[in-house]
C-alpha cells in the first residue's frame, strides 16, 4: 500500500507519521506543500503540527497551500484522506469535513492519553476492528469540536461521527470530555466516509514502551482494509 | 550624539570601565561603539564576576567532546552519536513579561543546541515562583507555563521533565531556566570559530526589529519600582520561524559549505559576530545596510543591539552562497551576505558608506573586565529549637497528607499536561518521574535527563547545598537506570556586588565542583544569572543542575510506580533522621534553622553504582530516590503512581518514627524487588557495604504503618493531585 504524508511549513508530526506508516507496511512518501502533484497513493495524510505557525485560524493558511488542490481533488474522487490534529484542523478549513475546532475549554494546551469509542465501523478506517474502545493520545490547543445544531443533526443522521472521547468502558459523557467538544466528538468523516479528521494521534501509540499500543491496532487494521 | 561618562553610566557601565574603554581605543567611542562595549561587558555576556570561580569546575571527562565556551556542551554516547545540551536562564524577561520571556528562553536554548548541528530531542525546565499567596504568583505561573508550552509545542520538541518550586524569596524575581538536549553525529558537529580570510558572513532567519534592545543589560541589573518601563527590552518569540530556521539550518548542515555558525542570542549581532571573530583570531567587516530590517530607519546602534529572535550568523565557504540561499528561500527565510572575514582582527561596521564602528576584537573579549569580587564565607547555621516532645503529638498520616499537598511536593500535572511531551515518538518516560527519558531514534539507546535545585539547602549552607544538587541529579538519573554522564548548570543568584550573595555563589560553585569531581560528572556548559533581586532583597541561592545519563538498552529503563503486590520494598542508604531544613521542619514545625543534611560523596557514589548494577542484573522492579519529604513521601508517591498499597514498618533502631519517615538524609533510594530475588539483592548490597532497611511488602490499595494506622491510596492521591488544579482553576 502506498501512502503520502504532506509536509507544510510548521508541520511537526510528519516524521512520526512516516515512521508509523512504514512500521505497519506502507510505502510512504513525503510530499512538500509547494508541490502540485501527489505521487500515486492509497492514502494521503495531513499530519499534526502548527502549519504556518497557526497564527491565523488553525489550518486556514495550509488549507490554501498549492498541494491542497490535489488533495481536495483526490478526496472528491473517493481517495482516502486522513487528517490528524493540525491535519484535522486543515480538513475543517477546506470544508472536506463539517464543523470547526475551537480553543480547548480551559484555554490550555492538553497533552495526555484519552480513550475513544469507535462510533461507526462501517467504513474503511475502522471496518473489522475488534476493539470498541481505543486508548490514544491527544496533544492540542484547539481541539474543541463545534458545529451548528443543523450540522449536528446532519452529521448524526449520516453517521459521520467517527470517534468520541469516553472512559475505558466506552462511556462517552461530559466527564470524559477533555476539551469541551460538542457530543464528545474526537473525529468525524465526510458523508462518503473516505475522509477522516481526528484530534488523537495514533502514530504516538505504536510501541509498548511509548504511551501505549492501541495505535498499532488502528494502523494494522487500516492497512488490511486497504489491501 | 557625543558620548560622555553619563551616557556610559546610563548604559550600565561603571566609571572605571568607561575610562578603560577610552584607554583601550585611545579615543572616545561613538554611540554605536559604546553600545557594543556595554553589551559585551555586561555581566550576562562577560561573566566578569563569575569567570574566576567558574574556572574551578571540572569540565573534562572521557565522554566530553566539548566543554564550556561553545554554544552548548557535547558528550559522546557511542556509535558516532553525541548529545549537545545546555541550560540557560531567562529570569528577568519572564518576570517583566511572563509569556514572551519564557517562550524566548525556550527558543534561545534550542537555538544554542541546533547551532551546533544537533536536532533538539528534548526540552526541560526549572521554574521558581514566589509564595502561592503572593498576588503576582498565579499570573506569572500561568504566563510562564503557557510561554514554555507555546514555543516548545510549536517546535515539535517534547518537554520531558522539569521542576517547579514556590518560595517567598522569588516574590520579586521569578526564575525560568530552560534546558535542551540535541542529538548529533560526532563527525557533524558545528562550532562558532571563524576561519579563513574573505569568507562571506551570512545573516539568516527573521528580520531585525527594535525588540529586545539592551536585553542583556537589563538582565544584568536589579529590579526597582520602574520595572514596567522595561517591557520593551523583552523580545517577542516566533516559534514558527524558529521551526523553519531549524529545518533550514539542518538542511544546510547536511552539506559541507559551513565554516562556522553562531546564533544571535543575548546582544544579538554584536556578540555573535564578535565571538566568531574572537575565536578565529580574525576580523569581521559588516555592511549594516545589508542587514534585513523589520522596521524603517533603524540606526546602526539599534541594529547591533537588537535582540530580535530566530536569527543566525554563518560564515560560508566561498562560492557556496547560491546553493545556501536556495535552502533558505525554500523555507521562506531571509538570507543576506552582510560582510566578510578580514585579517584586521577588528570589528568594522559600515552604514550609508560611512565607517560607524572600528573596534579591535580583543578589547571586547580578552580585555573585558574580570572582577575578584569580595565575598563573605557563609555563617554556620543556627541550631534548631525542635523539642522531641513536640514530635510525639503529631499524627503521621495527617503530616503525610499535608506534605503530599504541599506546593513543592504535589503533582505538577497541571503544568506538564500543557507541554507536548510525546511528539517525536520516542518519549519512554514522561514528566512526573525521576528523570525524563527519550530513545535515541532508531537505536536501542536512550538518554535520561533531569533538572534539579535545592535552594533551601543552599541558603542554609551553600557549600553543602551545592554538593547536594549535583548528587540529587546523579540520583535521579540512576533511579531510571541510566548511567550519569555530565551536567550543565544555571547559577541563579542575587547581586555579586553584595558580599553575602557573592559568598553564596562562591561556596555553591565550590560544592558543585567537589561533587562533580568526585562523581566524575563534569560540567560541560552553563550560564550565570546574577542580580536576581528587587531593590535590596535577593533570592535564595539557586543553582539549577541539568544532568544527563545514558541507557544502553532502553528496555531496562526503571520507573517509580510500584509494580506488583507482595513484592518487597527496601530503602538503600542509611537513615539518621535528619530533619533540619527538611520540608517537614520548615512547613509543619515552622522551624527554619539548622544545617541541611550532610553529603557523603563516597556513599553517594557507592549506593548509586550498586543500584545501577542491580538494575542491570534485572532485579529492580521500581526505584525512586528519597528527596524532600523523606522516606514516607517517596513511598507514598510510588504507591500513588502504581496504584498499590504497602505494609510499612519502621525498623527497630532508635530513631523517632517521625524523624525516620520524614528525615531528609542523603544518598537514599527506595527500591521494589520480588521475593525470590531478595537474597541475591541483599547479598550484593552487603558485599558492597551499602546499608539498607526493609520497609515492607506491597498490598492492594492501603498504606499501613506498623500495622496500626492506615489510609487508602485513593485518599492520598487526592491530596497529592488536587492542590495545583484547585489553585489554578478555582
Amino acid at each position: 500500500m502506498k501512502s503520502s504524508v504532506i509536509t507544510f511549513p510548521g508541520s511537526n508530526c510528519d516524521r512520526d507519521m512516516d515512521v508509523a506508516l512504514k512500521k505497519f507496511g506502507f510505502k510512504n512518501k513525503m510530499v512538500w506543500h509547494n508541490d502540485s502533484e501527489i505521487p500515486k497513493s492509497d492514502l494521503i495524510i495531513l499530519p499534526g503540527g502548527f502549519s504556518y505557525g497557526d497564527y491565523l485560524r488553525c489550518g486556514s493558511m495550509a488549507s490554501k497551500s498549492k498541494i491542497m488542490k490535489s488533495v481536495i481533488n483526490f478526496a472528491n474522487s473517493g481517495g482516502m484522506v486522513m487528517g490528524i490534529c493540525n491535519g484535522f484542523q486543515i480538513l475543517v478549513e477546506t470544508g472536506l469535513v463539517p464543523g470547526v475546532l475551537l480553543r480547548n475549554k480551559y484555554l490550555e494546551f492538553i497533552c495526555k492519553n484519552v480513550f475513544v469509542k469507535i462510533n461507526n465501523k462501517n467504513n474503511t478506517y475502522f471496518k473489522n476492528i475488534d476493539n470498541d474502545v481505543l486508548k490514544l493520545h491527544i496533544a492540542h490547543n484547539e481541539g474543541n469540536y463545534f458545529c451548528t445544531n443543523d450540522q449536528l443533526k446532519e452529521i448524526e443522521d449520516n453517521e459521520q461521527v467517527a470517534i468520541k472521547y469516553c472512559n475505558k468502558d466506552g462511556v462517552a459523557d461530559e466527564q470524559f470530555n477533555p476539551n469541551g467538544s460538542i457530543k464528545n466528538i474526537a473525529g468525524i468523516f465526510n458523508k462518503e466516509k473516505n475522509v477522516l479528521g481526528m484530534m488523537p494521534h495514533p502514530e504516538r501509540m505504536i510501541d509498548p514502551y511509548l504511551s501505549g499500543e492501541d495505535g498499532s491496532i488502528f494502523f494494522n487494521n487500516l492497512i488490511n482494509n486497504l489491501k | 550624539m557625543i558620548v560622555n561618562e553619563q551616557i556610559a553610566l546610563d548604559h550600565g557601565l561603571k566609571k572605571d570601565e568607561y575610562s578603560k574603554i577610552c584607554k583601550l581605543l585611545n579615543r572616545i567611542p561613538n554611540i554605536t561603539e559604546l553600545g557594543i562595549f556595554s553589551a559585551m561587558w555586561n555581566e550576562h555576556c562577560s561573566y566578569k564576576s563569575s569567570r574566576l570561580h567558574l574556572k574551578k569546575l571540572p569540565t573534562k571527562g572521557k565522554q566530553v567532546i566539548q566543554g564550556p565556551g561553545e554554544n552548548a556542551g557535547v558528550v559522546d554516547i557511542d556509535d558516532n552519536d553525541a548529545i549537545v545540551f545546555k541550560i540557560e536562564s531567562h529570569n528577568h524577561p519572564s518576570f517583566i513579561e511572563p509569556y514572551q520571556g519564557a517562550a524566548t528562553g525556550v527558543g534561545g536554548i534550542m537555538r544554542d543546541v541546533f547551532t551546533m548541528g544537533a536536532r533538539p530531542i528534548a526540552n526541560l525546565n526549572s521554574i521558581h515562583f514566589g509564595s502561592p499567596q503572593h498576588k503576582k504568583t498565579k499570573n506569572l505561573l500561568r504566563g510562564v507555563v503557557h510561554g514554555i508550552g507555546g514555543y516548545g509545542n510549536c517546535m515539535g520538541v517534547p518537554t520531558i521533565a522539569g521542576q517547579t518550586n514556590f518560595d517567598s524569596s522569588y516574590n520579586g524575581n521569578i526564575l525560568v531556566n530552560a534546558m535542551t538536549l540535541g542529538l548529533v553525529k560526532k563527525d557533524k558537529i558545528f562550532y562558532s570559530k571563524a576561519a579563513g580570510l574573505n569568507k562571506p558572513v551570512i545573516y539568516v532567519g527573521s528580520k531585525t526589529g527594535r525588540d529586545g534592545i539592551h536585553g542583556a543589560s537589563m538582565a544584568s541589573a536589579s529590579f526597582d519600582e520602574k520595572i514596567e518601563e522595561k517591557k520593551p527590552t523583552v523580545q517577542v518569540g516566533d516559534p514558527f520561524t524558529e521551526k523553519l530556521l531549524l529545518e533550514a539550518c539542518l538542511e544546510l548542515m547536511a552539506g559541507d559549505s559551513i565554516i562556522s555558525i553562531q546564533d544571535m542570542g543575548a546582544a544579538g549581532l554584536t556578540s555573535s559576530s564578535i565571538e566568531m571573530a574572537s575565536k578565529g583570531n580574525l576580523g569581521i567587516e559588516i555592511n549594516l545596510n545589508k542587514v534585513p530590517c523589520r522596521e524603517a530607519k533603524m540606526t546602526p546602534y539599534e541594529i547591533m543591539l537588537s535582540e530580535s529572535q530566530e536569527r543566525m550568523l554563518i560564515i560560508l565557504e566561498n562560492g557556496k552562497e547560491e546553493q545556501a540561499k536556495k535552502i533558505f528561500d525554500k523555507w521562506n527565510l531571509d538570507f543576506a551576505v552582510i560582510g566578510k572575514t578580514t585579517k584586521s582582527k577588528k570589528i568594522e561596521l559600515y552604514f550609508d558608506d560611512e565607517k560607524v564602528a572600528d573596534i579591535p576584537v580583543n578589547t571586547l573579549v580578552e580585555n573585558s573586565p574580570m572582577y575578584d569580587r569580595k565575598w563573605k564565607k557563609a555563617k554556620l547555621p543556627k541550631k534548631n529549637k525542635i523539642k522531641k516532645e513536640d514530635l510525639k503529638n503529631l499524627k503521621l498520616i495527617d503530616v503525610l497528607k499535608k506534605i503530599l499537598s504541599n506546593p513543592n511536593v504535589c503533582s505538577k500535572e497541571w503544568i506538564w499536561q500543557q507541554y507536548d511531551h510525546t511528539v517525536m515518538g520516542d518519549t519512554i518516560q514522561k514528566p512526573g518521574g525521576d528523570s525524563g527519558v527519550v530513545r535515541v531514534h532508531g537505536t536501542n539507546k536512550a538518554v535520561a535527563a533531569t533538572v534539579d535545585s535545592s535552594a533551601v539547602y543552599c541558603w542554609a549552607h551553600p557549600l553543602t547545598g551545592g554538593k547536594q544538587v549535583v548528587c540529587e541529579s546523579f540520583r535521579n538519573l540512576i533511579s531510571v537506570g541510566s548511567k550519569p554522564i555530565a551536567i550543565t548548570n544555571c547559577l541563579n543568584f542575587g547581586s555579586p556586588e553584595n558580599e553575602d550573595n557573592m559568598g553564596e555563589f562562591v561556596e555553591c560553585v565550590q560544592g558543585i565542583g567537589e561533587a562533580a569531581t568526585y562523581l566524575k560528572f563534569p560540567v560541560v556548559s552553563g550560564n550565570v544569572s546574577f542580580y536576581n533581586q528587587t531593590k535590596e532583597e535577593g533570592i535564595k541561592p539557586t543553582p539549577s543542575i541539568g544532568g544527563i545519563g545514558l541507557l544502553k538498552d532502553y528496555k531496562k529503563m526503571i520507573s517509580m510506580d510500584f509494580k506488583e503486590i507482595d513484592n518487597i520494598v527496601l530503602v538503600i542508604g542509611k537513615t539518621e533522621g535528619h530533619i533540619d531544613q527538611s520540608l517537614f521542619a520548615r512547613n509543619i514545625l515552622d522551624e527554619k534553622n539548622g544545617p541541611p543534611p550532610e553529603i557523603n560523596l563516597f556513599n553517594e557514589k557507592n549506593n548509586g553504582e550498586t543500584l545501577l548494577r542491580l538494575i542491570d542484573l534485572g532485579y529492580i522492579k521500581s526505584a525512586h530516590d528519597v528527596s524532600i519529604g523523606g522516606i514516607i513521601t517517596a513511598v507514598a508517591k510510588m504507591c500513588i503512581k502504581g496504584n498499590k498499597g504497602i505494609n510499612l514498618h519502621k525498623p527497630k533502631y532508635l530513631i523517632n518514627e517521625i524523624e525516620y519517615f520524614f528525615g531528609e538524609d542523603q544518598g537514599r533510594y527506595i527500591i521494589e524487588i520480588s521475593r525470590n530475588h531478595q537474597k541475591k539483592v541483599t547479598d550484593i548490597l552487603n558485599k558492597n557495604a551499602v546499608h539498607y532497611d526493609e520497609l515492607g511488602t506491597l498490598n492492594n490499595n492501603q498504606l499501613f504503618i506498623n500495622e496500626k494506622t492506615k489510609v487508602s491510596i485513593d485518599e492520598l492521591k487526592s491530596y497529592y493531585t488536587s492542590w495545583l488544579d484547585n489553585y489554578m482553576r478555582k
